[in-house]
């Protein structure tokens, strides 16, 4: 019985810990990127690998989400007579949510875990603690490159994203389904406002960025230096990032909802 | 050639992100239709307002003029105040009636311009004097049947005929 107090006790502390760590590593990553941004082609490197690289898996992922979204919801608005306004369902879900929210979680599959890998490997080969020996900090050569790689790729692909799936709804609606595109485009513009949905995506996604890059750089910095640590660290990236990112949005959406009224 | 390549792929990455971002602004969002002209703000006192919000369109003749850019409550007079940001293309006589009126029976709810016929015309700063206030449902509905009641009352006799 005790024990099991006891076992809790550990974890909320540990938990507490990583949360108080990981705080600190945010703080040194933005005091070495000043260093870091010196050699900007190493961020250049980063962005290549964590936003080019999943350029593919985005794109077509947002083009068949926008088709369903098209597909579903013109199911549901047939039966009201409005299957007009389904450019509007499928742009504002994918503006204001599936835009940022879903790219955030495909960024954190395809490219956080490769960053947590990476960095883990590193750790476990012990490149590192050699880094450090040649008075290189690993933070500033390292991670702060690939914290911003994140950074500027994740607003970038969501926008993609976006774009793509409006592209996949047109295709179901226009071609498909026989919309009017006129009325398509006439009816979106007029109900997605500029600085409301698409500022407001704009931003989850950059917020989105950012925690998705600290969680996966941090987990690969804080693995244990073994084989198994560094397969738990690239697990634990995918699990906690997705987990953050649904929180967050969560906790954006109710903020940003509250500006209308 | 390798760090070269690397380059030029992000490049285009980010120009393809830049360019999302343009589309959807301007072609999905409202960023290219709206804001094309100048502005000019008029105020108009309602007694009512019913369901009117912020950014509600004004229409004259059914032709989106302008918008709703303010609603306050007038502590001294106890109307509503509401400011509407018209585009300077338009221009409307100085006595133009305001009505709040609602497109289809559950529709949005938008104010409607009604030119009159004089030969000054609205500056930035004026107000609209003749006003007609939201028509509130159940008000309607209240009247409806206060005078149901009452019709009712008086007919008694001869419906027992």
């Amino acid at each position: 019985m005790i024990k099991s107090i006891q076992n809790l006790g550990r974890r909320g502390i540990e938990s507490i810990w990583r949360i108080g760590a990981m705080a600190r590593f945010f703080w040194m990553i933005l005091s070495a990127s000043g260093i870091s941004f010196r050699r900007f082609s190493l961020t250049i490197r980063e962005i290549y690998f964590a936003g080019v690289m999943s350029l593919v898996i985005i794109m077509v992922s947002g083009l068949f989400v926008g088709m369903v979204l098209g597909l579903q919801g013109f199911e549901t608005l047939q039966k009201y007579g409005a299957e007009e306004t389904m450019g509007v369902l499928v742009a504002l879900s994918l503006v204001r949510e599936l835009g940022p929210v879903v790219a955030a979680l495909l960024f954190a599959s395809r490219a956080g875990s490769a960053i947590t890998a990476e960095i883990g490997l590193m750790k476990a080969t012990e490149q590192l603690k050699a880094m450090d020996m040649m008075a290189i900090d690993p933070i500033a050569r390292v991670v702060a490159p690939r914290f911003w790689a994140g950074v500027i790729s994740m607003p970038l692909l969501a926008a993609l994203f976006s774009a793509m799936g409006v592209f996949g709804g047109y295709v179901v609606g226009v071609a498909l389904i026989d919309i009017d595109p006129g009325v398509f485009w006439s009816n979106m513009q007029s109900a997605v406002d500029f600085r409301y949905d698409v500022l407001n995506g704009f931003v989850k996604s950059f917020v989105f960025g950012i925690a998705v890059s600290i969680i996966a750089t941090f987990e690969g910095f804080d693995a244990e230096p073994t084989a198994e640590g560094v397969s738990r660290a690239t697990t634990r990236t995918v699990v906690t990032a997705a987990l953050t990112v649904l929180l967050l949005d969560l906790i954006l959406t109710a903020f940003m909802l509250r500006g209308v009224h | 050639m390798e760090r070269k390549n690397i380059d030029l792929m992000v490049g285009i990455f980010i120009l393809m992100g830049v360019a999302a971002l343009l589309v959807l602004a301007l072609r999905v969002g409202n960023l290219g239709s709206e804001r094309v002209a100048d502005q000019y703000n008029v105020e108009a006192r309602f007694e009512n307002i019913g369901g009117l919000k912020q950014k509600a369109p004004v229409k004259s003749a059914g032709v989106l003029v302008g918008r709703v850019t303010d609603i306050r409550f007038d502590n001294q007079k106890f109307q509503a105040a509401v400011t509407l940001t018209l585009d300077k293309r338009y221009s409307f006589p100085k006595d133009t009636s305001a009505s709040i009126l609602t497109s289809g029976l559950l529709g949005e709810v938008y104010i409607g311009l009604e030119a009159g016929g004089d030969e000054k015309n609205l500056q930035g700063g004026d107000k609209i004097t003749l006003t007609q206030s939201a028509v509130v449902l159940e008000r309607l509905i209240g009247q409806f049947m206060f005078g149901k009641a009452a019709e009712g009352n008086g007919d008694k006799p001869t419906d027992k005929k």
